[in-house]
């Protein structure tokens, strides 16, 4: 254990950062990107130091705890603390924003320097916020990072986005806002069902501590699970993604979809199971007949789609849908796949979203069609655009097939049928990379007026691509060290859930 | 024969200090009246700015420091200062002071900027201009502000149905006057006027029939007495009491601007000049509920099985009807005003929760809510075309480009009005509503129709903010630097939104402890 309060400073330090590239004066404008670059390193030593201070062995459920009175007439407290899952979430959100940082760097013309500013003070704020949603022990404090991180997000797509980016904007807003609100509701019952008191609010005293009536509870988990499953997003309230993913800037995209959406799973483990473990059961085949929806309709629509942010962005429907399947299979195996799998796939989705980036603004079209045999043109772009899709495709000896497999074990020891139809995702998966890459990539050189051929990837790109390609290859060897550290984790949650893994049968069928 | 006396006339004993803020409040605007006949044209505004400021200063720090430990049921039981009224009047006098620092506004001119020079002369005639020309300025909405505020102090303390009425008509007559003074657009203004004192006039005489009801229901017009009659179900006269409840509730939903008794806000908020309709907004707004709050947990709530349901599907239909007609506003002030109806709906469901916690949250509300409502529509008197306030929503198109810091001011007030986490329309509205998810049922379904309705109404603050910021800039259009005085109270608004937000403890604290009434 550390004296230092780790968590909240990886709050502060990038609020600090945010302040004090909004407040560099006009003429500094080279200072903003490095600041903000350094601060988000800062964070990401921060979040090394904090994974080096955890004890994967320790009995305790929250490490690194820190706990003060915010408002005790609530029974709000200014909670934070970590266990396995919400410590690796947080280490993927602090590699993640330094690399979107470095691939936003000539996302605003440095000459518009008021607007570059706020670019780069926003990303920064909103790093605070994902530490801190993540981070949270206390569930009004939770509800309120949630929320609040909606506010930059929100002018992150809003301003810097594509040509629909108002309307993109709007929706997101809505329908997170919606769901949040829907969750207040249950966020309040909870307090009132539980033991109650100025520090009632804090997560260890209100697992297994609700008494209320098993329809009170159930009410209670649809109000949670309603906001989760738009921010996950699920289907059928998964519209809003493809809308703001494709209008966004591909680094905001990567934040949103590759970080921000772990929320909505995170908070199904935290909140949803660990809280209400009798209405999870009682919900699980719902659940899992929307997230096996999810799993083949985002495939399904990945591969008609024309756009290529619109296509990375269903296949996280897919992807999401199998996390969904892993957590609610209530298996081992499944819990720590699918908590692997949210790391993997913010990995893998930010390779796709931001190397499909550096093709669009060599080309300025997001169409498919518009692209072809661009392997020619610009290979490295191209083989690292490859190995981003292959991941995403989970292929065996990279990263996303350690956790799809897992996932699909842990569901197939409980629910069969769910997970051979979940299977199919995998195959759809191959046919919407490789059709991306093969008309994108491959076929005849294209021709360009002399001089303006398109350069392959520049210095600062490549530093952009290097450690998600890293990640792809270490956590597809030597998925240990995440696995060792939400092991623990995933198995105290269904020890909460009082569910312990089905006996292996054999052929026969009996148990062994 | 001598005319028979009273056998035993006791005087009524007064506890000076425990009214001392509203003898403060009186004093200050009588003085402001004779200000007005006394002291020289051109020096009456300034003075007026100093006295009123000063008496609602002063009596705030009265009321903080002495009569906080004078509390006590006096003036022969019809005013009862209690945690309740002395938290109330406390936030009434501190709102007052951001209004009156608001109304103070010149922008460079002789008099408030907001008011016209003249309020007798007819819109357009050579007499408005010649009273223009010799720089006359309506100094007089000082006092009657203040008259405004001591029938406020009044309404919140008012323990017999008579003293609740008299405190009801001394805070709306200066305010169907003030409503009527507005510089521009002195047409819509008088019109404004002329609803509302009309509906006043109907709501006053609702609220009267059913006082007298009560009396003859009960035998007494104090609150305690009438509480204790409908326990002992005492009178054999039960016809009047349900009837008694309706009328006289519907006189005070009306001056919250409760659907379907909602229908002068819209209009009195649009012609109202700007800073009164800041003002009212928060101020009466504050008092009704003040009054509400009283009448409903002192006085009728012994009988409130029978009347509870009609006050819930009220407290629905104004958040429904608040949140819905708010999307298809294209007026700011309008917009405001539906917004505010929303509002007063949730506000409402905190009322009903009926518990000790339900007092100190909506007291909590009432004082968050009147912080930044008036801080709005201060930012709304600073946004000009052509030297009139821009108050259609296509005017405020891409403000944030040029007034970064107006519109940034603005786009906060308006997230927290939508509720949004680390405001105080967030922690307010917890307050308001967690007490009614625990009184049961029927407080759980209002709950979830509150948190649709924020959704909606989030809709729309949001939807302004993006035309604040993302929108080409119009021609013309500016924001004007705003004096000392407002610059004040824009900052006090937004500091009250942003403490009641990040660190509400205290204030909640000092709330929760006031919330017991005294009998």
């Amino acid at each position: 254990m550390t004296s230092l309060p780790l968590l909240t400073l990886m709050m502060v330090v990038p609020v600090l950062g945010a302040v004090v590239v909004a407040a560099l004066p006009v003429g500094s404008a080279r200072l903003v990107r490095p600041v903000a670059l350094g601060t988000t390193l800062v964070t990401l030593v921060l979040a090394v130091a904090a994974w080096v201070a955890f004890d994967s062995g320790s009995g305790t459920m929250f490490q690194l705890t820190e706990t003060h009175s915010w408002i005790p007439q609530f029974g709000v407290s200014y909670a934070l603390g970590v266990d396995g899952i919400a410590l690796a979430l947080i280490v993927m959100a602090a590699i993640l924003t330094p690399v979107c940082v470095l691939a936003a760097w000539n996302d605003v013309d440095e000459a518009e320097f008021g607007r570059m500013k706020r670019y780069f003070a926003l990303m920064l704020v909103l790093e605070a916020f994902m530490v801190g949603v993540f981070a949270a022990t206390d569930v009004f404090l939770f509800y309120v990072f949630f929320e609040a991180m909606l506010i930059p997000v929100y002018f992150l797509i809003g301003m810097y986005g594509g040509p629909q980016r108002q309307y993109a904007a709007m929706k997101f807003l809505l329908f997170s806002l919606a769901g949040g609100l829907v969750m207040l509701v249950g966020v309040i019952a909870v307090y009132f069902v539980g033991p109650g008191g100025p520090d009632g609010f804090l997560v260890e005293k209100l697992i297994g501590g609700l008494d209320g009536s098993t329809v009170a509870l159930r009410w209670m988990f649809v109000a949670f699970f309603v906001a989760f499953a738009v921010k996950a997003p699920m289907w059928p309230v998964h519209t809003w993604l493809p809308d703001a993913a494709t209008e966004s800037r591909p680094a905001t995209a990567v934040l949103l979809v590759g970080v921000l959406d772990k929320v909505g799973t995170y908070g199904m483990i935290r909140f949803c199971l660990q809280l209400f473990p009798e209405a999870s059961h009682w919900a699980t085949p719902v659940v899992l007949t929307l997230a096996v929806i999810s799993v083949v309709y985002g495939a399904l629509l990945a591969i008609g789609q024309t756009d290529m942010m619109r296509l990375i962005a269903f296949t996280s429907i897919s992807h999401f849908g199998f996390i969904v399947l892993g957590i609610f299979a209530m298996t081992s195996v499944g819990g720590a796949g699918s908590t692997l799998y949210m790391v993997n796939h913010g990995f893998s989705t930010a390779g796709l979203f931001l190397i499909a980036g550096f093709l669009v603004t060599r080309h300025g079209s997001k169409r498919i069609p518009d692209y072809g045999g661009w392997q020619r043109v610009t290979p490295v772009l191209a083989g690292t655009f490859l190995v981003a899709g292959l991941s995403s495709l989970a292929l065996p000896g990279l990263s996303s097939f350690v956790s799809e497999f897992l996932v699909l074990q842990g569901t197939f020891m409980r629910y069969k049928v769910a997970a051979v139809v979940a299977a199919l995702g995998i195959v759809l998966a191959a046919l919407y990379i490789l059709l991306m890459y093969q008309r994108t990539m491959t076929g005849p050189k294209p021709s360009f007026a002399e001089g303006e051929a398109p350069r392959d990837l520049s210095l600062r790109e490549r530093w952009v691509v290097a450690p998600i390609i890293v990640s792809f290859v270490v956590l597809g060897f030597f998925p240990k060290p995440v696995l060792d550290l939400v092991n623990p984790a995933v198995d105290k949650t269904l020890q909460i859930v009082g569910v312990t893994d089905p006996a292996p049968t054999d052929a026969s069928g009996s148990a062994k | 024969m001598p005319a028979v006396l009273p056998t035993a006339f006791q005087q009524a004993s007064i506890d000076y200090l425990a009214v001392l803020p509203m003898i403060i409040v009186v004093a200050g605007a009588l003085v402001g009246v004779l200000v007005e006949a006394f002291a020289p044209r051109d020096r009456r505004h300034p003075i007026q700015v100093w006295l009123t400021v000063g008496t609602l200063l002063v009596a705030l720090v009265v009321l903080a420091v002495w009569s906080r430990d004078h509390q006590a049921v006096t003036l022969g039981g019809s005013v009862a200062v209690d945690g309740v009224s002395l938290f109330l009047q406390g936030t009434l006098l501190l709102l007052s002071v951001i209004g009156v620092l608001v109304m103070a506004e010149r922008f460079g001119g002789v008099g408030s900027d907001a008011f016209t020079p003249m309020g007798a002369s007819t819109p357009g005639s050579t007499q408005e201009d010649a009273a223009t020309r010799a720089g006359y300025a309506t100094s007089e909405v000082f006092p009657l502000t203040l008259f405004a505020v001591l029938g406020m102090m009044v309404f919140v303390s008012a323990n017999d149905l008579i003293t609740l009425f008299v405190g009801l008509e001394v805070l709306s007559l200066p305010l169907y006057v003030m409503t009527g003074l507005a510089r521009r657009r002195r047409l819509l203004s008088q019109e404004a006027a002329l609803k509302y004192f009309l509906l006043g006039a109907f709501s006053s005489a609702f609220f009267l029939f059913g006082a007298a009801l009560l009396f003859g229901y009960a035998g007494s017009a104090d609150l305690k007495v009438l509480a204790s009659a409908i326990q002992t179900n005492a009178g054999d006269l039960d016809g009047l009491l349900l009837p008694g409840v309706v009328l006289t509730l519907v006189g005070l939903l009306f001056k919250v601007g409760a659907v379907p008794f909602h229908s002068w806000t819209p209009d009195a908020y649009q012609g109202a000049p700007t800073p009164v309709t800041g003002f009212m907004a928060a101020c009466t707004k504050l008092a009704a509920f003040g009054a509400i709050l009283r009448l409903t947990y002192v006085g009728v709530a012994p009988d409130r099985w029978d009347w509870q349901i009609g006050v819930v599907v009220i407290a629905i239909l104004t958040m429904v009807v608040g949140a819905v007609l708010s999307v298809t506003q294209t007026d700011v002030k309008r917009l405001l005003a539906y917004s505010s109806i929303a509002h007063a709906g949730f506000i409402l469901v905190g009322v009903l929760a009926f518990s000790r916690t339900a007092i100190g949250g909506v007291m909590f509300y009432l004082l968050a809510y009147g912080a930044t409502t008036i801080a709005a529509f201060a930012i709304v008197t600073m946004v000009r075309q052509d030297g009139s306030e821009a108050s259609h929503l296509s005017q405020w198109a891409g403000l944030g480009r040029n007034h970064p810091v107006v519109a940034g001011t603005f786009a906060f007030l308006l997230l927290a009005f939508a509720g949004i986490p680390l405001t105080s329309g967030f922690t307010a509205k917890f307050a308001a509503f967690a007490p009614a998810v625990q009184s049961g049922t029927a407080g759980t379904v209002m709950v979830v129709v509150g948190v649709l309705a924020s959704a909606v109404t989030a809709f729309v603050y949001v939807r302004l903010i993006v035309l604040m910021y993302f929108t080409e800039p119009v021609e013309g259009v500016v924001a004007l630097q705003p004096s000392v005085p407002s610059t004040i109270a824009i900052t006090l608004g937004v500091a009250v939104t942003v403490v009641a937000g990040v660190a509400p403890a205290v204030v909640l604290e000092l709330a929760n402890n006031a919330s017991q009434f005294l009998l």
